[in-house]
């Protein structure tokens, strides 16, 4: 029987077999760290006197914490200061490579990998936050690790790990126009609920991937955490490649060839099982967003406000219940009518420079609603300076929304950017936890053409809402 | 992390049962970016009260803790462990753990013994009797004394091993180090290393500014 892409990657990385019981060692091909999870790690080690085995796989960046404002100025947050002096110290004591606020390569962790090219396939990736399995778009095996494990591939570059399910999700068929690859991942949470994907690494299939560009993918890699997944991967293929060709980390030459002869073998075997299979028709698919307080709790924008009576399953009904009286929604209201307060287009979900356009092709030459507060936060410095060699910055500006540096921002609102006490926000983030992005805050999840259709009308709208919108979109 | 093989400090009769890890350190000191220094976190709402043991002078040094059932319990935090070995407990000893506890315990160096409730008793009233009283814990041979009494206690087989021989899990790790330089060796040269770096021409980066 042939082996699924995530055995295959399992087994490239094994250091060695684990016996009776006792888990396996893996290698570490890519360690990236932020300021919130690693200070108790690098502290571990200096109290163990020991080094960073690799410093040479390893990078640093500041996100979390960072103000989308007055980058140039001391960040006023003392504990956030703190925190992002904290990582500054410990690269420089053990020698890591890190892209601090300014640097035109800072960013959020999973936008920066990427974008360096020190994202490939065929790799192990690991980071001390969840959604590092954003990285498995690349077909490398990806996932968020604890304090402890960061100390552990400081210090080893290796976790001692047991193998994790697979679970293929296949979504053939053509999207329909105005419907994105955050639509895809937010009908498979609601299909497969939040905790459907424990213990497996999800590999996401058919033709409406492989038509996906390598941002839509990420995107969906991104979210796999949300159906409690530990890792989710798109096997490579000539998109990937070409997204990978020539940015500054990629091999060149002959190393080239000799990666894509390697790459092109990392596929999941005609013949090979999956634990699992889900299966999902694109064609069926139209802009999802979310209306309670997990990522689980979504629907057709199309459709209004569930009625927690009609959920068949008791906890379901009180999880629906609560989520509603703490979203301050009534059952029956159409989403299309719910007024919203706050878009929020960024976060490693969706802070990509494809994100912008998209949201950028529908907001240009018109002017927000009154009610609307527009924050575009760029996930990387670099996706930042992009977007405004080709105007888009503009575009936001003069739509009257606010343009800011890159970081992780209102996604979960460690720094300034957060929502008040029943504030209202349209956000193309991946938690709608409560509280995530702002005490008290209401977050529905959306696509960045859904958040801009909000911005525009001022209500959860969609491309189709609005007159004249591009035909592109419609 | 230090071998362990025996022990002798102050014993420290913690007549309580289910003290959860909220009662070892609460939310608040989570915050924190440090490793060590949880040492005034520890308990932190019973230190407030004159009564509580570890403010009566004989027993401010103790470094063997003796509980009561259900030590450990609710929130994995690791600085349940992180705390009480910073303020200078070595041994924990208890008729019963919870598991995460305990597990976190064994890598962080900090013995989790398991004697009987009777036992527990015994030690308590002799604790008691003489506050600031010494107790020694051998590993090795998996006993506890304190004055005449010698009881022994329980822990897990391989959890010994790993404290008797100083190894946490990072350190059993390293006994594979030469796998993983052998593992090293056969890594293709295009894999990306993040060193030197490499990366795209530098640029300025305007600092946005708040909108009036
Ligand atoms: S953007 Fe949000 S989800 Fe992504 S790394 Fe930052 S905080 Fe986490």
């Amino acid at each position: 029987m042939g082996t699924t892409l995530a055995e295959k990657l399992w087994a490239n990385h094994l250091v060695k077999k684990g016996e009776g019981g006792a888990p396996d060692l893996i290698y570490i091909d890519l360690h990236m760290c932020h300021e919130v999870t690693s200070p108790q790690a690098f502290e571990g080690l200096r109290l163990a006197g020991r080094q960073v085995r690799r410093p040479d796989l390893t990078i640093a960046t500041e996100d979390h914490n960072t103000p989308t404002l007055d980058i140039d100025l001391p960040i006023a947050d003392a504990t956030s200061r703190k925190q992002v002096d904290k990582l500054r110290e410990n690269a420089k004591e053990f020698g890591i490579r890190i892209h601090s606020l300014g640097d035109a390569d800072q960013g959020i962790v999973h936008v920066v990998g990427p974008q360096l090219g020190l994202t490939m396939p065929g790799m192990t990736v690991v980071c001390g936050d969840s959604h590092t399995s954003t990285h498995g778009a690349f077909g490398a095996l990806a996932f968020g690790i604890g304090t402890s494990e960061v100390e552990h591939v400081l210090a080893t570059q290796t976790l001692p790990l047991k193998p994790f399910k697979t679970m293929a999700i296949n979504v053939n068929g053509t999207l329909p126009k105005g419907t994105t690859a955050k639509d895809i991942i937010l009908a498979v949470i609601a299909k497969i609920g939040t905790g459907g994907g424990a213990g497996y690494v999800l590999e996401y299939r058919g033709d409406a991937i492989r038509s996906l560009s390598m941002e839509g993918r990420m995107t969906i890699c991104n979210m796999s955490i949300e159906a409690g997944a530990r890792a989710g991967l798109i096997a490579p293929d000539e998109t990937t490649f070409e997204y990978v060709k020539g940015r500054p980390h990629a091999p060149e030459g002959e190393d080239w060839d000799e990666a894509v002869e390697f790459w092109r073998t990392l596929k999941t075997d005609d013949d090979a099982e999956f634990d699992t299979e889900v299966d999902l028709n694109a064609e069926d698919l139209e802009p999802f967003i979310t209306w309670g307080t997990n990522p689980g709790q979504g629907l057709p924008l199309s459709a209004s406000v569930p009625n927690p009576e009609d959920f068949a399953d008791e906890s379901d009904r009180i999880a629906a219940k609560n989520a509603l009286e703490y979203m301050g929604l009534t059952p029956g209201t159409p989403f299309r009518e719910i007024p919203v307060d706050t878009v929020f287009l960024g976060s490693c979900t969706n802070g990509r420079i494809e994100d912008l356009r998209a949201a950028a092709a529908i907001l240009q030459g018109r002017k927000k609603a009154e009610n609307i507060r527009l924050l575009v936060v760029p996930g990387s410095a670099r996706v930042r300076l992009q977007a405004e060699r080709e105007g888009l910055d503009k575009v936001f500006l003069d739509f009257g929304a606010e343009w800011r540096n890159a970081g992780c921002s209102m996604c979960l609102g460690m720094n300034p950017d957060q929502l008040k006490p029943q504030e209202r926000s349209a956000s193309t983030s991946n938690r709608n936890f409560e509280g995530r992005q702002g005490k008290g805050g209401r977050t529905h999840l959306v696509s960045p053409l859904v958040a801009a259709a909000t911005a525009v009308r001022g209500t959860l709208s969609s491309p189709d809402d609005l007159e004249d919108a591009p035909a592109a979109l419609v | 992390m230090e071998k362990f093989t025996t022990h002798t400090g102050v014993g420290v009769p913690l007549r309580r049962s289910n003290v959860d890890t909220d009662q070892i350190i609460p939310a608040v000191y989570l915050k924190r970016i440090t490793r060590t220094g949880f040492e005034d976190a520890l308990f932190a709402a019973w230190r407030g009260d004159d009564s509580f043991v570890l403010n009566q002078p004989e027993y401010t040094h103790g470094s063997v803790l003796v509980a009561g059932p259900d030590f450990g319990t609710g929130s994995s935090r690791e600085h349940a462990v992180w705390a009480l070995k910073d303020y200078g407990f070595k041994v924990v000893l208890a008729p019963r753990f919870a598991d995460i506890f305990r597990g976190n315990s064994g890598k962080q160096g900090l013995v989790t013994g398991v004697l009987s409730q009777e036992n527990i008793e015994l030690l308590w009233k002799l604790l008691e009797a003489e506050p600031g009283k010494e107790i020694t814990v051998s590993l090795e041979d998996r006993t506890v004394t304190c004055g005449e009494l010698t009881v022994p206690f329980e822990i897990d087989d391989y959890v010994r091993w790993r404290l008797m021989e100083g190894l946490d899990d990072i350190g059993l790790t390293l006994q594979d180090e030469d796998a993983i330089t052998e593992f090293e060796a056969t890594r293709a040269n295009w894999r990306p290393k993040t060193l030197p770096a490499k990366t795209l021409p530098k640029e300025e980066i305007v600092a946005a500014r708040p909108v009036q």
